[in-house]
Order: C-alpha cells, then structure tokens, then sequence
C-alpha cells in the first residue's frame, strides 16, 4: 500500500467536519467517512502522482499512527472513492 | 486513532445536514392511511419555484451532497423537473419518492436520461389486496406501471420502497424477489406514527413476533436491502447489530423542509414542537441548521431517562423520538416497540397522542378497511 500511487475518483466530493470529513462517491452513492482531519489532508494530497506513503508524510502522520490510516484507505480504495490515476480516469 | 466513536461525534451535529429530506408538495392524487405529512391538499403558501431554486443553492453552497424529495407527490408541482434540472446541475444528487402517477413513458425517459438522479417507487403490498387498504384504491396497479415505464426506459436500478405493516411482513421474501426481477434495488422502513400514520399506527405496526421476524430477515439480507438506518429500535435482539449508522439522526445529521419551507428535526416530526425554523426567516436554511434553538437542544447529550436501567439501551439508544412523542410516551423513556417489552406498559398509561397542527388532508373519512 504504502508506495502505491493513488487518486480521487472524479466523482468524489469530500466535505471538511469537525470530525474529519465526509467523502461521497456520486456514481455508487456511497458514503464514508473521513475520522480524523488529517485522513483529510491525506487524501486530498493523493493527486495520482504522489504515493501513499508521501501523502502521509505531507500530512506529518507518525509511523506509530499509520496502520489506523491505512485502514482508513483501503475502505476508501475498496468502495472505489481511491483508485490507479489509469482506472479512474 | 484513538478518539470518540462516530456515533459520539455526530450527536453533536455536522456543519450540514448529510441528507436532507425535502416535501415540495402537500398535495397529493393519494391518501395513504400512514402518510407521515399528512398531505393531501396543496398548500397555498408552497414555496415559489424560485424560492425553491434559492434553497438549493444555498444547499450546493453547504456541499450538501443530495436531498430526498418527496411530499405529497412531487411530480405534481408543475417545476419538478425544473427544480431537478437545477438541484443537479448544481451537484446536488436527488432521490425522490414518488407513487408513481404521473411516472409516464416519456418522463420515465426524461428521468433515465438524468444523472445524479434515483427514484423510489412506493408499495405496501405485493398485490392489489394488501396494498389498496393501505395507499388508496387503484395505487398497486399505478405503482407496478410506473416501475415497469421505469424498466422500459432503462432507468437502471430504481428503488422499490416498502413501509412495513403488520399485513405485508411475510412479504417480504416476495418483494426483494420483485425487486431483482426488476433490477431494482429494495428499501423497507419503520413503519411511524407521524401524520395520519398516528390514527392507523396502533392496527399497522408489526407485532413483537413480526419484529423478530423483521430483524431475522434484515440480517439475513445485509447491506444488500436499504433501509435508511429506521430499524435501530431492533438491535436489542440480538448481538449482532444491523448495518448502518444505530442512531437517531433528527437534527444532528438530517434535517425536514416542508412544502412551506418550514424546518423539523426530521421527516417523522411536523410538529410545533420540532419545527426549527423556515428557509424564509432571515438567516434562510444555514442559519437554522446552525442556530436554531431546537437543533441545538437535539445535539447536547441527551438522557437515557427511563432506559437507563436497562442493560440493552447502547444496542437500541431508546428507539425513535418521533415514534414516542406520537404515542403519547416520554421522549426519555422506552420506544413504543421497544423489543424487551417496555413500549407495551408504557402505552397503556400514556396520554392522548398530540394533535397534529399541520394537516392538508382531504376532507374525505379515511377508512382502512381490509377486505
């Protein structure tokens, strides 16, 4: 996970919240949601160029607090609001 | 991350609502003895198209990311597709329940062409016997020709949405199997004893028998049948909780417009006593999501009252606030179904149920009279 480079679907709008965010997938209708605000910050810095692992770093995440992230993403990835910047585009 | 769980975080309300549910008309070509508006007559102080199209800007402006239209029947008002048109265009997704009525070939076509768009086509019964006493005379027939104009124009999955009686429980199996005949996804909700439902709740709702039997099937089915989170009040029967978020979510993360633009806690209580404000008042949608005293109120830490003694209330959170109030029972005391028994007692010492202020029935007697 860490060194895949990944991207937003176009369809994915994220809404900042006190918690974190919401994310919305406008295609599936799915709803997920972003527990912490620098999940946020993470995310938004997966333009398809940077790997997961640059991200987190962008985000000052701490290698102690990176499996609960990784978590976090592969439910992004796994509801398609994540993906290869070739299959999302 | 060690922080408060997400039900913790969103009793305390978000920045906007995650879904909205928005009534355009009181008027309606049906009288459904349940119907949670009451509707029936149109409303001659209904908001204007253009106010409509400020309340959905002011929505996109919140990133609100859709709004659940219904009413009364929508697509009676002569600007529903304009109001449609303008909420996606916007990016504002739209899912609106309907009866089907005025769901012709060519607006099933229109709708099919939409994108950000679902439909929910109501049915209480799996024939015309089950369904008629319930939605009105001649409403199975009208259902079952709109999902098949839908199904024609290749709208794709639309849903096929069931409010749950004590007469169509053991129909459910037959539904979902309606439903994948169509390729159409199924929603089954809570019955509630809001609008006329207060009148007809008390011979509708499902029995205890019927609850174990609904939760049973729920899990059973998983995240493979919607049911917009409505059945929380059951989690106390058993370990293993049913998918979606087990919370009341009136005020925190949903919100009601009505026709007249008035703002409840939720589509289950237009009542005075839940009305937070009007999208006319000065500070318009934000400002009473935001401010209003009512929302406020739903968002401090609320008493467990009544329940607090009893061991199951993190599984059931006490049930449904509008499903208390319209029984008459204390909002901090057990649900009028509470799965351990505790709603029965309750009703038999409660007071009259509150008059509902807003009514636009037709001035028709509504019988629910079973053949």
């Amino acid at each position: 996970m860490l060194d895949r480079v990944l991207t937003r679907h176009p369809q994915v709008a994220l809404r900042p919240e006190p918690f974190g965010a919401l994310a919305y997938h406008y295609d599936n209708r799915k709803l997920i949601f972003l527990r912490h605000p620098d999940l946020l910050t993470v995310v938004q810095s997966l333009d398809g160029r940077r790997t997961v692992a640059e991200a987190l770093d962008v985000a000052g995440v701490a290698s102690s607090r990176r499996p609960s992230f990784l978590a976090a993403l592969q439910s992004l990835l796994d509801s398609e609001m994540l993906g290869e910047p070739a299959l999302t585009r | 991350m060690n922080q408060p769980s997400l039900v913790d975080d969103l009793k305390s309300g978000l920045d906007a609502p995650i879904c909205l549910t928005w009534e355009l008309t009181y008027a309606c070509n049906l009288q459904c003895v349940h119907c949670l508006s009451s509707s029936g007559r149109r409303d001659p102080d209904e908001l204007t198209s253009a106010e409509a199209f400020g309340v959905l800007d002011e929505l996109a402006s919140m990133q609100v990311f859709y709004v659940n239209i219904g009413g009364g029947e929508p697509m009676i008002r002569k600007d529903f597709f304009d109001i449609v048109d303008h909420a996606v265009e916007r990016g504002i997704g739209v899912k609106f329940s309907t009866n089907g009525a005025y769901l012709t070939p060519e607006r099933a076509q229109r709708l099919a062409a939409t994108p950000y768009l679902d439909v929910q086509i109501s049915l209480d019964g799996l024939d015309a016997a089950t369904n008629d006493p319930v939605r009105g005379k001649g409403s199975y027939e009208i259902a079952r020709r709109a999902m098949d104009n839908l199904a024609d124009a290749g709208f794709g999955p639309f849903k096929i949405s069931i409010v749950v009686t004590r007469h169509n429980v053991g129909q459910l199996d037959g539904f979902k199997a309606l439903a994948d005949r169509y390729g159409a996804t199924l929603r089954v909700t809570r019955l509630r004893p809001s609008g006329r439902g207060a009148d007809s709740w008390h011979e509708l709702h499902p029995t205890s028998v019927q609850q174990r039997e609904i939760y049973r099937w729920l899990l059973e089915h998983g995240a493979d049948v919607l049911t917009g989170d409505s059945f929380f009040h059951l989690n106390a029967l058993g370990e293993q909780p049913l998918p979606g978020l087990n919370m009341c979510g009136a005020g925190r993360v949903v919100c009601l417009i009505d026709p007249i633009g008035d703002v409840y806690a939720c589509p289950f209580v237009i009542h005075d006593e839940f009305k937070a404000g009007s999208v006319r008042d000065a500070g318009g949608f934000s400002g009473v999501w935001r401010n209003s005293h009512t929302f406020r109120e739903l968002r401090r830490p609320q008493s467990a009252g009544a329940c607090a003694s009893c061991g199951q209330f993190d599984a059931c959170q006490g049930g449904c606030m509008a499903a208390k109030y319209f029984t008459g029972l204390p909002l901090d005391g057990p649900d009028p179904e509470c799965v351990n028994g505790h709603g029965e007692p309750a009703l038999k010492v409660a007071g009259p149920h509150p008059i509902m202020a807003v009514d636009h029935s037709r001035a028709v007697p509504i019988l629910l009279s079973r053949r």
